[in-house]
């Protein structure tokens, strides 16, 4: 809190103006009409509307389609993140032994956070396409018949591996900054009482991590759950019978696609609620950190 | 370095490489598959090693496109991406940096209140409130134009509490300063805090250019005129052939290109990129 | 973007001073690749021809995609003057009255000559209300037919002219082909929803859904787990097992055509509009062509084969000046020339009797033998309630179901019946829904 500031009280609304009139007309707004619209049903052109009540919200609980996208989220969810979390943590700990290559591992490590999350979905759709792709190739070789076409089980292992590849980078430099504020005398002193890397890691190095750690779930999940539409739009769509089709996902499709915008708007303000929740853990997590 | 135990380095330096190649694979294959024709994918596999048509499939990406499946050329996009990642980048910086300096430096009724309505924007993304966005900007007639593509993502929650957190750094001493010296609050903003957070602003950009050029769901949606198809939505369109089969030369030499800027950028700015990556998440 | 336009006319207008300005048609299009060079060609002739109206075809994705672009820009009132919108869009498009100009009304409120009677009935029948008003024009009009690869035929020891005609035979081809070694797999095919299971329902006449599926309105029901449909599924499960039909993945197939290209599949089902495609890809090996196969023991099959592709809507809205050029892009894509080249360029039916008769005449089919497999098919007899095609609300998703659902056999987590029973109640949910938003 500034003890000196000034005293104006038309410009700092003016200094305002542009973030607040942009957040009022792009996200409140709309925000608003998502939550007015689920309680409505509407044909695709919009040209009938009628007021439904919880309708939309009682069909999606009631479906069938619905308990799958939670449970395929989740399932997406909690692999992305701990695939790229512990592949991160092995990197950034391997990192951490070098004096020399540290920067031209990192160098080497950290570009595909700048690929787009669509081009990450193309580059591996198709070196897992059945027809011309090289994995499924390699995989037939050893006697596995890969096919994301028509195995849920595959087209998942598919958008796990295209979305954490992206997010590996991302987590592996907070576990470097994070590793190198743990003091070497500690890991050290360890060392002297003839504890050997394992148990070292174990008992110092991972419990010091933990608050990186933690934070690092919260961020990838978020991730996972959002920023991963553009990785499912371009490789499997959500399918094969929606063993992808991530709630996210659902939201685009049943809306924009299935013409369905009474049910989309529904979907989206159990979205906003699920953001909620976990910015608020985030935050929370922030000001404990701030605090010590 | 604890100790040295010249097994456990060696294990170290092979968890890297197998990390890095793990990395580049997927990139490798796809330089290789842009350096070929059609015609190399019919055999079933695709090969190992670059072809001779790396030339010629760039070169017909970048002038031509592919028209008929939906693509201009890949220069135009590119171009358009470029546009909407400084306009972005550039735009949420600006208006970050003002709404800060409003917060931190001022005292007004409403202050906690306008704070909150910033911070609410990090629990809606565009993802969930895509059907009546889209709405207002077609209602705003801003659906093809780079307005429309920029305009709507530049508010931002966590580029203006970066600069809260970095306005609050300041020593209070320096606005004194300013103030006995007779310096209203726009000089002081201009002179002295805009210099002090010039770092953060670079590193911030690093990110945030990023961000803008790697937009996929918002461009997609409100770009229906082939003039304003930015790079990473234009891949899809190409993906997708009906009664035919994807030119995979030509998707994995548009990917490549979409790819090259921003991954430029993060290699040769590495430092601010790092800085900006923790720092917004702060 | 309309002011961006408007200035830039203005400085044309400016610096040609004597240029007249032409009414702009935005057509969007689902036409990709071969086709869409095709259909700019037609466009751009079109344009030359006349000096009052320029159309703009724009490509907008997939069928799904430029549907849902459509509607999503009229909802925003942005929309184009045409849309392509495919078969399976008629009956959201039909029941949005107030959101189309019908064609009929569209002729004659321009004064354009328009007799509905030139048409191939099999074509217009799929798109006319139960009046007999026609409200698309049917633009791009194909039927499910069977490829095959003559060469692999003769290396398995079998008659390198003569596809399969019943399901029987295409079992026990495929098992010689797969013994002999010639190939991999029997066959595949692209889009299961459309070939393996709507035109499966009209080839042996059994109903896809109630009201004479949904040409009575939308209080329609999907009833397609009838015995011949969950024999065929079980029998494309069983098939998938042995190795002998591989899958080529949801809506058209997207992996289907490359293991019929790459030699891996000895046969290929797919529309008789990839016939330009197939021809063109299928460089190393003979190129077959034969309808599709019907199960012998089901009383009236063949019946005749339904059709798939798009028509053209006029969406209401756009400024009165862009009808009559509408009008006339119509009338000038239905004229016989136009319609016999794009016929024989695209493999697509020709919509009008005169553009297939000049074609005949041209000696189109004796020159392309396989051409006209397709007409043959979708005239076989006279359409019956079961096989005029069909139109439901939300069909873009209940084919979405039907793939799921195909897959979920596939997986081996349902059995045919199990899954088509899946189909039925998941569909007829969506059409409830529909019904609901309708009234």
């Amino acid at each position: 809190m500034k003890r000196t500031v000034f005293n104006n009280q038309l410009l700092p609304w003016l200094l305002l103006a542009p973030q607040l009139i942009i957040t009022f007309v792009f996200f409140l707004w709309p925000a608003g009409q998502a939550v007015f619209q689920s309680f409505l049903r509407q044909d695709a052109f919009g040209i009938r509307t009628t007021f439904v009540g919880l309708a939309n919200y009682r069909a999606l609980l009631n479906s069938p389609e619905y308990m799958n996208s939670l449970k395929v989220t989740a399932i997406f969810a909690t692999s992305v993140t701990a695939l790229s979390i512990v592949t991160a943590l092995l990197m950034a700990l391997a990192v951490d032994r070098m004096i020399r290559s540290t920067r031209i591992y990192t160098t080497l490590l950290v570009w595909p956070y700048a690929v787009a999350p669509a081009v990450a979905g193309i580059l591996w759709w198709f070196i897992f396409n059945p027809t011309v792709g090289i994995l499924p190739y390699v995989l037939g070789g050893i006697g596995y018949d890969w096919n994301h076409v028509s195995s849920k089980t595959d087209a998942m292992i598919l958008v796990v591996v295209a979305s954490a590849w992206k997010q590996v980078s991302y987590n592996f430099l907070f576990f470097v900054a994070g590793l190198q504020s743990i003091p070497a005398s500690l890991r050290e002193a360890a060392a002297i009482d003839g504890a050997g890397p394992v148990r070292r890691f174990f008992d110092i190095t991972f419990p010091l991590l933990s608050p990186t750690t933690f934070f690092l779930m919260v961020v990838n999940i978020v991730y996972a759950m959002f920023d991963t539409f553009a990785v499912i739009d371009a490789s499997t769509r959500g399918g094969p019978a929606q063993g992808t089709n991530i709630m996210v996902y659902k939201v685009y499709f049943d809306g924009f696609i299935g013409q369905n915008m009474g049910s989309s708007a529904a979907q989206s303000v159990f979205l906003m609620l699920i953001v909620i929740i976990l910015t608020i853990i985030q935050f929370r997590w922030v000001e404990k950190k701030v605090a010590y | 370095m604890v100790e040295n135990r010249p097994g456990l380095n060696l294990l170290a330096h092979l968890v890297l490489i197998l990390g890095v190649v793990a990395v580049a694979l997927p990139v490798w294959i796809a330089f290789v598959a842009s350096t070929h024709t059609a015609t190399d994918f019919m055999s079933g596999t695709i090969p190992m090693w670059p072809g001779p048509h790396l030339v010629e499939n760039y070169a017909r990406m970048l002038d031509r496109g592919v028209s008929t499946s939906g693509t201009p050329p890949v220069a135009n996009m590119m171009w358009n991406s470029l546009v909407m990642a400084l306009c972005i980048a550039l735009g949420k910086i600006a208006i970050s940096v003002i709404s800060a300096f409003a917060i931190v430096y001022f005292r007004f009724p409403f202050r906690m209140f306008a704070f909150w309505c910033i911070f609410i924007t990090l629990m809606l993304p565009v993802e969930v409130r895509i059907v009546p966005t889209f709405k207002v900007v077609a209602d705003l007639g801003m659906l093809n134009s780079f307005a429309g593509l920029s305009i709507p993502l530049i508010a931002s929650a966590t580029a203006t509490f970066l600069f809260r957190q970095v306005f609050l750094t300041i020593p209070d001493e320096l606005t004194e300063a300013a103030r006995i010296d007779g310096a209203g609050p726009m000089k002081f903003f201009r002179d002295i805090l805009i210099p002090l957070s010039r770092t953060n602003m670079a590193a911030l950009f690093v990110i945030l250019f990023i961000y803008g050029w790697n937009q996929y769901l918002w461009p997609l949606l409100i770009t229906t005129d082939a003039k304003y198809y930015t790079i990473v939505a234009g891949i899809r369109r190409m993906a997708d052939v009906v009664d035919g089969m994807p030119q995979w030369h030509l998707v994995m030499a548009t990917a490549m290109l979409a790819m090259l800027p921003p991954v430029i950028v993060v290699i040769a700015m590495q430092k601010l990129f790092v800085k900006g990556l923790v720092e917004t998440e702060k | 973007m309309t002011r961006i336009f408007t200035v830039s006319a203005i400085a044309l207008i400016a610096s040609l001073s004597a240029a007249q300005a032409r009414t702009e048609i935005q057509w969007w299009h689902a036409m990709g690749g071969e086709l869409g060079e095709k259909l700019e060609t037609i466009a751009t002739a079109f344009n030359e021809s006349q000096s009052d109206y320029t159309v703009i075809p724009a490509y907008k994705g997939t069928y799904p995609e430029t549907m849902t672009a459509a509607i999503a820009a009229f909802r925003a009132n942005q929309q184009p003057a045409i849309v392509q919108v495919f078969e399976v869009g008629t009956g959201t498009m039909m029941a949005a009255e107030g959101a189309i100009v019908p064609v009929y009304k569209l002729m004659q409120d321009a004064g354009e000559a328009f007799d509905p009677s030139a048409y191939l009935p099999a074509v217009v029948g799929y798109y006319t209300d139960t009046q007999g008003n026609m409200l698309s024009l049917p633009f791009n009009s194909s039927t499910p037919i069977l490829y095959y690869n003559k060469d692999l035929f003769e290396k398995a020891g079998l008659d390198r002219d003569t596809p399969p005609k019943t399901w029987s035979d295409v079992e026990e081809f495929s098992n010689k082909i797969k013994e002999s070694g010639a190939a991999s797999c029997g066959f595949t095919t692209g889009w299961v929803s459309w070939i393996q299971t709507e035109n499966l329902s009209a080839w042996h006449n059994q109903p896809i859904g109630t009201e004479q599926n949904g040409f009575g309105g939308t209080a329609a029901r999907l009833s397609l787990n009838g015995p011949v449909q969950v024999k065929h599924w079980g029998n494309l499960k069983r098939w998938a097992d042995e190795g002998i039909f591989k899958y080529g993945g949801p809506v058209g197939g997207n992996d289907a055509a490359p293991m019929f290209y790459s030699q891996e599949c000895a046969m290929f089902m797919a529309s008789s509009a990839s016939r330009a495609g197939v021809v063109a890809n299928a460089t190393n090996f003979e190129l077959g062509f034969g309808m599709l196969p019907y199960y012998a023991d089901v009383e009236g099959a063949p019946q005749n084969s339904i059709i798939g592709g798009a028509t053209l809507w006029v969406l209401s809205g756009r400024p009165e000046a862009e009808y009559p050029g509408v009008a006339k892009f119509f009338t000038y894509l239905t004229s016989p020339e136009v319609q016999a080249q794009w016929h024989q360029d695209t493999g697509y039916l020709p919509i009008t009797q005169a553009a297939y008769e000049l074609s005949q005449e041209q000696g189109y089919y004796t020159e392309n033998p396989g051409s006209d497999v397709s007409i043959e098919q979708i005239t076989l007899n006279e359409p019956t309630e079961n096989s005029k095609g069909l139109r439901f609300g939300n069909y873009v998703q209940i084919r979405g179901v039907i793939d799921e659902e195909f897959e979920q056999m596939l997986s081996g987590s349902k059995d045919a019946q199990g899954a088509l029973d899946a189909v039925v109640a998941r569909g007829n949910a969506l059409l409830e829904e529909f019904q609901a938003q309708n009234q």
